[in-house]
């Protein structure tokens, strides 16, 4: 097997004279190459570097497209948390940003930052910075976080190369790299702006992967080594580190059972993990979960399986009958599995062993959320995946995908087999969570490479060869055994030239609409910045809603610096990035009670809510209020999970009294509980006096189109402190209470 | 030895005595024979004209006169002017005259003095009329101080009736121009006509000197009050063909503060008597051919701004994120590029200097503390600083794009700045051409290092093993 990798990899060796006759003939016809005089080799690596870079700008500048549209700024919710945390770091040092409470949000509880996230992407970045800024460019902080993702994703094309090398070849490896640079799935996650810690972490999946891999080829230590170090930083990074914990003992066990067990899987493995495991514990937020959390214990289990089947093989060798082995083998691993067990529940049951996330389980199990976590289903990215998404995420990766493993099941080694089941498992998990699409991009460009490579080799021979029989009819003997016995018997058909070339053009076709659908998909869905909204005007012209940044700026200047802010989480870090001030909850959603308190309310009558702000010591209230443009994800089409979570911890909040026959309503048909509560008089207050459409009544809201039902809406507690100037975010100042004399 | 000593001081104590005798008893000799004050109040910037008619009736010469003005008053004196003026009617020219602050020991109640130095002294029996213009800033107290939304603004203006003055005055009228005709209420101070929109106050004859008569007028004054807090201007050579210009603000509504509820139904819907005394724009006069304009903060990119440029001049209207009510802030920068020849110039003597306006852009506007950072390209030496008034200044270091020895920042810093004080300064400083060269030479030898490197890792074999 390995050495047949090695005749496929000649291309690399040059000492193969099989490749190298193949690239000669290759470059013959090309004479302006020729006449530079660069031999073979050198021609080929530098095609190889020059498609590289071409490759590695592309994916850099494929992500540009929302700075251009709109300006160099972070995008979503999360990013400006991971911002702010990095401008933390960059000002105070790592020391300080290590220990920071942070008392501006969750209040009054406060978040100690340090201990609660993945520092990755932040010291990235502020390495980044930090290493810019010595060699004198004077740039600032922002413009090096809203371009990580970019360097990032450019980064991964390269890894990409060597991954889809070590798999296939080195064609294989360019095509891989091609394929994810512009692939939607990923760019959705890593255009410039959208600075999360997937951005990097889809890097650091991919390398660990790829220096595993090559640490199971190779049996190498210092692949092993390099590739614990690859998952350290990916621990660091991002909660989907799970995912290779999880795959990578998946992946032994796999080689177990299929007979492939081998010192070197030993040595990558044990290295690995032990390494991997060691450095992870030095993540403050990870700790010692790789020894006490049930989702890492299958790493362990496997862990120990592997020293299990290296006494076995040490045993095996002692004993030459192989009778007495059996018997030993089925007492051994009879023993292991009972011990395994016996500790894995005595563990769970005592409490050492912590059981499985909700998170973990709503993966396995995709109705898990939906029926016990409200907060995890409410968010739209954990959505169960449609096949239009796959189809706009994908394109004719979906189509390459089953041809990729088909190839990779014709030629099955160590590492097809690791591909072939990251393939599998991140299509599933691709499946029940539409983030999850992301981790299965990588495994899909490879898979589809490896199909797009080989079905190119196979029909360029096809052409070349017939050609070459032409010319000199003396080309037989110099092809390799496999690929000449597979032309002579391919000669027999008919029009097979012919036949091929028309398939290369149909296979370079396919390519041509997948670039193309790529870089639509990237300017149209996933280059807005979600903070600045533009539509088109009466005119055709281009209209900019800056409301969200019109709201945030008023509270940053214009409130009392120790101001708390209530919200709905979504805006709990724009609040805190942007307008500089406490919130009561953001979108760390580690606290459901807290969550759920806002949500009640939000959900309850007004002097109801008074009373929950003032014992959050509320100062204002924010709204977001889509009526007036017609923006759709606003407060009021949130507002049935505000209620959802809110009643799952204060039953007094009953999801039907906010629905007529079970239809969500807002306009004259409302339930009176709906009418009456904070959230839709805050969103409503005086919208019945404003005409928003001609021909429309007043009080026409644009985003649910109807005619509000309630608009004598009169506030007792709280009085209008801000309205941006389309409406779609309005504040709220708390009154404080009246004197009782 | 020590008695000629002796002899010698009491000699220069008794000259000083004497001379500071002549000048008191000049100062007493002078007389105002005719003053006329003309006090717009119509902005925030109150702009006060002041003619006066001086006559020396004593027999010493005088070679300067003093102005007068109270201590509440000099600390929110912008600007202080005086011109002489020359022939009559038609002929008549403007001479411009030195103003000083100067120290008075016998000054009254804490009064300050400006010194007015003449051109030719003033001999006895002479008169000159000298035109005095003056601006204060902060000198309209807001009441009431909190308004609501659909409430204007009404503020206090506080000031003597007769006009403050070492000397004495034979006859003198004092008009003072508002906003509108709305006008709460004044202090009458006979004879006091209020027409339309002016007061007008005399004529008041034989004052003596130091009289002093307060009033106080309330009226209503809507124009925006934009004061720019601190301005900071940062003005970067590069001798590559471009100035850049960085202005950090923050500006705030500094009139009567907004109390209550913003309604935005109301201040879309009824405009004229919503939020009369807020501002939603303001505009910035840039030079003429400006290039890279942009208008951000913290939080990114603002877009509502419009820029017209011709060739005169740039304007850039401006609107913050909200409108800015009274008490409201809003903190912004401004950048943009001027072409290299516009301002930078060589002198006769082979020095380089720039010449650039002072002040603040915005029109209207006061700036309680600007700051002016010229920031000279690397190796500049020996920088100084021209400014037509006192400023405070000092040398900083700053490291820009591939900087390596860092570049010398001249830092010249001033309170109080109204749009008057926008002329020209010049900073001047030596510069070698060879510098500009420095860092495209350091960007081409990386390069080159770098292919020397690829080239040697390709040509050597570094393995171990055959």
């Amino acid at each position: 097997m390995v050495g047949k990798m090695e005749a496929v990899n000649g291309v690399k060796s040059g000492s193969n004279s099989t490749a190298s006759t193949f690239q000669s003939a290759f470059f013959k016809p090309d004479l302006s190459l020729k006449s530079l005089k660069l031999k073979t080799k050198q021609q080929e690596l530098l095609i190889r570097v020059s498609i590289l870079t071409l490759v590695y700008i592309l994916a850099f500048i494929t992500r540009l497209f929302s700075v251009l549209r709109y300006e160099s700024m972070i995008h979503e919710f999360d990013p400006y948390f991971n911002y702010r945390t990095t401008v933390f770091l960059t000002e105070k040092g790592f020391y300080e940003f290590w220990n920071w409470f942070d008392s501006e949000s969750w209040y009054p509880l406060g978040r100690i930052i340090g201990g609660t996230l993945y520092p990755g992407l932040m010291v990235t970045a502020a390495l980044i910075y930090s290493i810019i800024r010595f060699l004198r460019f004077a740039v600032h902080i922002r413009e090096v976080c809203v371009l990580t993702a970019p360097f990032f994703a450019s980064n991964t094309t390269i890894v990409a190369y060597f991954f889809g090398k070590e798999l296939w070849d080195s064609g294989a490896g360019l095509v891989a790299a091609a394929l994810i640079a512009i692939c939607p799935g990923y760019i959705s996650r890593s255009v410039a702006g959208s600075y999360d810690n997937e951005g990097v972490a889809i890097f650091a999946l991919l390398l660990t992967f790829y220096l595993f891999v090559k640490a199971v080829n190779t049996g190498s230590l210092a692949w092993a080594l390099a590739s614990a170090f690859g998952y350290f930083y990916m621990v660091s990074a991002w909660g989907g580190y799970v995912f290779i914990i999880n795959l990578i003992p998946l992946y032994a066990m796999v080689l177990l059972i299929t007979g492939r067990y081998s010192m070197r899987l030993y040595v990558a493995y044990n290295c690995m993990y032990i390494l991997g495991m060691l450095l992870a514990m030095q993540i403050r937020f990870v700790g010692f979960q790789h020894v006490q959390s049930g989702e890492h214990m299958a790493a362990m289990g496997v862990f120990f399986l592997m020293q299990v089947f290296y006494f076995l093989d040490w045993v095996k060798h002692l004993l030459s009958d192989t009778k007495l082995f059996q018997a030993f083998l089925r007492i051994t691993v009879t023993c292991a599995v009972g011990v395994g067990a016996i500790a894995l529940g005595v563990g769970t049951a005592s409490g050492y062993i912590s059981p499985w996330t909700g998170r973990f389980y709503s993966l396995l199990d995709p109705t898990y959320a939906k029926d016990h976590i409200p907060i995890i289903a409410s968010v739209s990215e954990h959505q169960p995946t449609a096949w239009s998404s796959f189809m706009f995420d994908f394109h004719i990766l979906l189509f390459l995908f089953p041809a990729g493993l088909y190839f990779c099941f014709k030629r099955l080694s160590d590492a097809t087999i690791f591909i072939v089941m990251y393939g599998l498992t991140s299509m599933y998990f691709a499946g029940v969570m539409v983030r999850l699409i992301l981790v299965a991009t990588p495994a899909m460009c490879l898979i589809s490479a490896i199909a797009v490579s080989a079905t190119i080799k196979n029909l360029t021979q096809l052409v070349r060869t017939k050609s070459k029989v032409a010319h000199t009819g003396s080309t037989k003997g110099t092809t390799s055994g496999k690929a000449s016995s597979k032309a002579s018997l391919d000669q027999s058909l008919p029009f097979q030239r012919n036949g091929a070339i028309a398939l290369l053009i149909g296979a370079f076709y396919l390519l041509c609409k997948y670039a193309t659908h790529c870089t639509w998909v990237t300017s149209e869905a996933y280059s807005s910045p979600s903070i600045v909204l533009a539509a088109r005007g009466a005119y055709g012209n281009r209209v900019i809603f800056d409301d969200y940044r019109e709201a945030y700026f008023w509270l940053r200047q214009n409130t009392p610096p120790d101001a708390k802010v209530m919200s709905w989480w979504d805006y709990g870090y724009q609040i805190t990035a942007m307008g500089n001030r406490t919130v009561i909850v953001d979108n760390n959603t580690w606290n459901n009670t807290h969550i759920a308190t806002v949500g009640r309310a939000m959900s309850s009558y007004e002097d109801e809510a008074y009373e929950i702000m003032r014992s959050l010591d509320v100062d204002y209230v924010l709204v977001v209020f889509g009526g007036v443009t017609g923006y759709s994800s606003d407060d009021i089409n949130k507002f049935l999970w505000m209620v959802r979570i809110g009643g799952g911890v204060f039953p007094v909040i009953k999801e039907p009294d906010y629905l007529v026959n079970g239809e969500y309503r807002v306009d004259k048909g409302a339930a009176p509980k709906m009418l009456n509560c904070l959230m839709y008089k805050l969103s409503y207050y005086r919208f019945g006096e404003l005409q928003t459409e001609y021909g429309k009544p007043p009080g026409y809201d644009r985003a649910r189109g109807v005619e509000i039902g309630n608009k004598d809406i009169k506030l007792e507690y709280l009085e209008e402190a801000f309205t941006t100037s389309n409406w779609i975010v309005r504040i709220y100042k708390v009154k404080p209470p009246n004197n009782r004399w | 030895m020590a008695a000629p000593l002796r002899f010698r001081l009491a000699l220069v104590f008794s000259v000083f005595a004497l001379l500071s005798l002549l000048a008191r008893s000049s100062s007493q000799d002078l007389q105002i024979a005719n003053a006329e004050r003309r006090i717009d109040l119509t902005s925030h910037i109150i702009k006060v004209f002041l003619t006066l008619k001086v006559e020396n009736t004593g027999a010493s010469p005088a070679s300067e006169i003093l102005l007068a003005f109270p201590p509440t008053q000099v600390d929110h004196l912008a600007v202080v002017k005086a011109a002489a003026t020359v022939g009559k009617r038609k002929k008549k020219t403007y001479q411009p005259l030195d103003v000083n602050p100067s120290e008075q020991p016998d000054s009254p109640n804490g009064t300050k003095y400006f010194s007015v130095s003449l051109l030719k002294p003033l001999g006895k029996g002479e008169s000159v009329t000298l035109e005095v213009f003056y601006i204060l800033t902060h000198s309209l107290e807001p009441f009431p101080v909190e308004i609501s939304q659909s409430e204007s603004q009404l503020v206090y203006y506080r000031d003597s009736a007769i006009i403050l003055s070492p000397y004495a005055i034979k006859q003198q009228t004092t008009y003072i121009k508002t906003p509108g005709t709305k006008v709460e209420s004044y202090t009458r101070v006979d004879p006091t006509i209020h027409a339309g929109k002016e007061l007008k106050y005399g004529p008041y004859d034989e004052q003596p000197p130091y009289s002093y008569s307060p009033i106080v007028i309330h009226f209503e004054n809507n124009n925006p009050f934009a004061v720019v807090e601190e301005l900071v201007r940062e003005v970067e050579i590069s001798h590559w063909g471009s100035i850049q210009i960085t202005e950090h603000y923050k500006l705030v509504h500094a009139g009567a503060r907004h109390k209550g509820i913003f309604s935005r139904v109301e201040y879309q819907s009824r405009p004229s008597i919503s939020g009369v005394s807020s501002f939603k724009h303001i505009l910035a006069r840039l030079p003429p051919r400006v290039h890279s304009v942009y208008y951000r903060d913290e939080i990114g990119n603002i877009s509502s701004s419009h820029l017209r440029t011709d060739s005169r001049k740039s304007e850039l209207e401006i609107e913050p994120r909200y409108p800015l009510f009274g008490g409201w802030k809003a903190t912004f920068v401004i950048g943009y590029g001027v072409p290299l020849e516009d301002f930078l110039f060589e002198s006769s003597d082979g020095r380089r200097y720039l010449n650039f306006t002072f002040g603040c852009p915005l029109v209207e506007t006061v700036v309680d503390k600007l700051t002016v950072k010229v920031v000279l390209p690397e190796g500049s030496k020996e920088p100084s600083a021209v400014v037509p008034f006192p400023v405070d200044q000092h040398l900083e270091t700053s490291y820009s794009y591939l900087d390596v020895v860092g570049r010398t920042v001249v830092v010249l810093e001033k309170k109080n700045v109204v749009p008057e004080h926008s002329i020209p300064f010049q900073v001047y400083y030596n510069f070698n051409p060879i510098f500009m060269l420095a860092e495209p030479f350091m960007l081409a030898s990386v390069f080159f290092f770098f292919f020397m490197a690829c080239v040697a890792y390709l040509h050597i074999d570094l393995s171990i093993r055959k």
